[in-house]
């Protein structure tokens, strides 16, 4: 069975990220760039999988600027056996991904697409699920847990209030959340052998889809700053504060 | 203005409180239809018909929507969309399973996590974990969208009932199945409901400490609990007590924060709060530059006081 992983190229989630003055997006110049954390996720689950001879074929797909390929490499050295690239400039809305996920699917003839449930710059958590209505396959969202037989894949998911498992019959679409996997660190020399792992650069039109984004970004914004308070000195007085002051106890 | 479906959440017993915000939500662009699916929810049809705003009800009620699996759901939605301007889900795991795929059958690109609705096309969604807001302009016919609860005061209740009209329609679902549920026995209020939280960080040190500290102080003031990603990765807590950016998003009256830092990614999931306290010892802690009441100090030996003070006001 081959499984397919997106993988997106966003700010390093450890970078503080900066609104531009002119309210037009993020500022992203010479900021640091990485893997999706949850992509990662997807990434080492599915070689996981080719590890336990239940994965034949881990294929890495990123979407965007020649620049991907490095989160397309980082995702080689962690044992993915090929890469493809979709190129453009463009923006793409979760809706043209799953468009082109889904054509792409056809096309490499895989039955199972592993992927982050959400993407840390835009926090849409929709991609998955769009791509598993459009292709018609079961969705096993929030993943913590994967196992895979023949026919079936049974995720446990990270439901409000605790841990639901559901039963997908294959083909289907995982998205992972945290606490599936620690992802590993790849070693100097898979770094050096992910090198010599090929990546195919396709366009959008090639496989088939056009797509116009139905999401205009009018403006992006910090949101309001809360103040910092005061500093209470005794246990006493935030009590009486928290009591007299707040009303809130 | 539009019609506007609005997806009911339930557990089979009551209505999730965030739904009563999503009703909220759509009330501000149109006419609101609730929609509930389930397997005998006749009980759940009749409370959403007396919820404030609700100007009638469409059920579905069939084994197929048993376990509130995604499949089903969202092949549910895509029925009843042609009538519809707008569908809303609340902003939860259930909300954010059906809504996108629903959308990508309709061919439309949902909102995630509306938290304003500035006109009939325009909405405000946080991105980058809330440290940015980005204003959307959607140009699709239809509009789905999940709407972060915190951000809409709940429905009130409703004197009059909305009538109820039975969906009743044969949906197949081959594809996914419920296998089981694992909920831990709640002592205390949920999170997302509770009008105060208390919660525990990495200062804690261990779980020990952490139930033995926070428990019963949570307990005097009929409190939820909660805690940082990092006292869960820590295992002091179980993740479904997570608060922040990557578990979940509250806005209670009174938020303590006790011996928590103040990640990033944290203060994502709770800066809408009311009141916040923040208890810690390092006076830089980024928890303070939010915090309306800080005291800087050892945990340990506050928390004991707070509690034996907290036994005098009661």
């Amino acid at each position: 069975m081959k499984i397919l992983v997106p993988v997106k190229r966003v700010v390093d989630y450890n970078v503080k990220v900066h609104v531009k003055s002119d309210g037009s997006g993020i500022d992203t110049a010479g900021v640091k760039m990485s893997m999706n954390p949850f992509d990662e996720i997807a990434v080492e689950e599915a070689v996981r999988l080719k590890e336990q001879g239940v994965a034949t074929e881990v294929i890495v797909v990123s979407l965007g600027i020649t620049a991907c390929q490095d989160v397309i490499r980082a995702a080689l050295a962690m044992g993915a056996d090929r890469g493809i690239l979709i190129a453009t400039t463009e923006t793409l809305e979760p809706l043209a991904v799953a468009k082109l996920l889904k054509a792409l699917v056809a096309r490499e003839i895989v039955r199972l697409v592993m992927m982050g449930k959400q993407a840390i710059d835009d926090d849409m958590n929709a991609t998955g699920q769009m791509l598993a209505g459009i292709l018609g396959w079961p969705q096993g969202t929030f993943a913590s847990k994967v196992a895979i037989t023949a026919d079936t894949a049974t995720v446990t998911r990270e439901v409000d209030g605790g841990l639901e498992t559901v039963a997908l019959a294959l083909p289907a679409v995982i998205t992972t959340d945290l606490r599936l996997n620690e992802p590993r660190y790849a070693s100097l020399p898979n770094v050096m052998r992910a090198r010599k792992k090929p990546i195919e650069v396709i366009s959008p039109h090639e496989l088939g889809v056009e797509h116009s984004p139905r999401l205009t970004v009018i403006n992006v914004t910090e949101p309001a700053r809360r103040a910092a308070g005061i500093k209470v000195k005794s246990v006493q007085e935030l009590v009486e504060r928290l009591r007299n002051e707040a009303k809130v106890i | 203005m539009g019609q506007v479906l609005v997806f009911i959440e339930h557990d089979g017993t009551e209505i999730k409180n965030q739904t009563r915000n999503a009703i909220t939500a759509g009330n501000k662009l149109g006419d609101v239809v609730a929609v509930v699916a389930g397997y005998n929810v006749g009980h759940i049809a009749k409370a959403a018909s007396v919820i404030s705003g609700v100007r009638k009800v469409v059920v579905a009620d069939n084994e197929v929507f048993s376990f509130a699996l995604a499949e089903p759901l969202a092949d549910l939605l895509v029925l009843l969309a042609p009538i519809y301007s707008y569908i809303i889900a609340a902003s939860t795991v259930i909300g954010k399973s059906i809504i996108p795929r629903a959308a990508g059958l309709l061919d439309v690109q949902p909102i995630s996590d509306v938290i304003g609705i500035i006109d009939a096309n325009t909405f405000v969604r946080p991105i980058y974990a809330g440290n940015a807001n980005a204003t959307v302009r959607s140009s699709d016919a239809r509009k789905l969208m999940t709407v972060r609860a915190t951000s809409f005061d709940p429905a009130p209740p409703n004197d009059s009932a909305a009538p109820i009209e039975v969906f009743d329609i044969a949906i197949a679902n081959t594809k996914s199945k419920f296998v089981s549920a694992e909920v831990p026995k709640k002592e205390r209020p949920e999170l997302t409901a509770a009008r105060v939280i208390i919660s525990g960080g990495r200062g804690l040190q261990n779980g020990e400490n952490f139930r033995k500290l926070i428990y019963p102080i949570a307990d005097k003031l009929c409190a939820a609990v909660g805690a940082s990603r990092a006292a869960v990765d820590a295992g002091f807590a179980p993740n479904d007590y997570q608060v922040g950016q990557t578990g979940k998003i509250v806005a209670p009256d009174l938020y303590v924060a006790i011996g928590i830092s103040g990640a990033i990614q944290h203060l994502a999931g709770m800066k809408d709060s009311k009141i916040i306290v923040a208890i810690n010892k390092d006076e830089d802690a980024p928890i303070f530059e939010i915090a309306d009441y800080g005291m800087v100090g050892d945990l340990f030996s506050i928390l004991p006081e707070l509690d034996r003070e907290l036994d005098h006001l009661a």
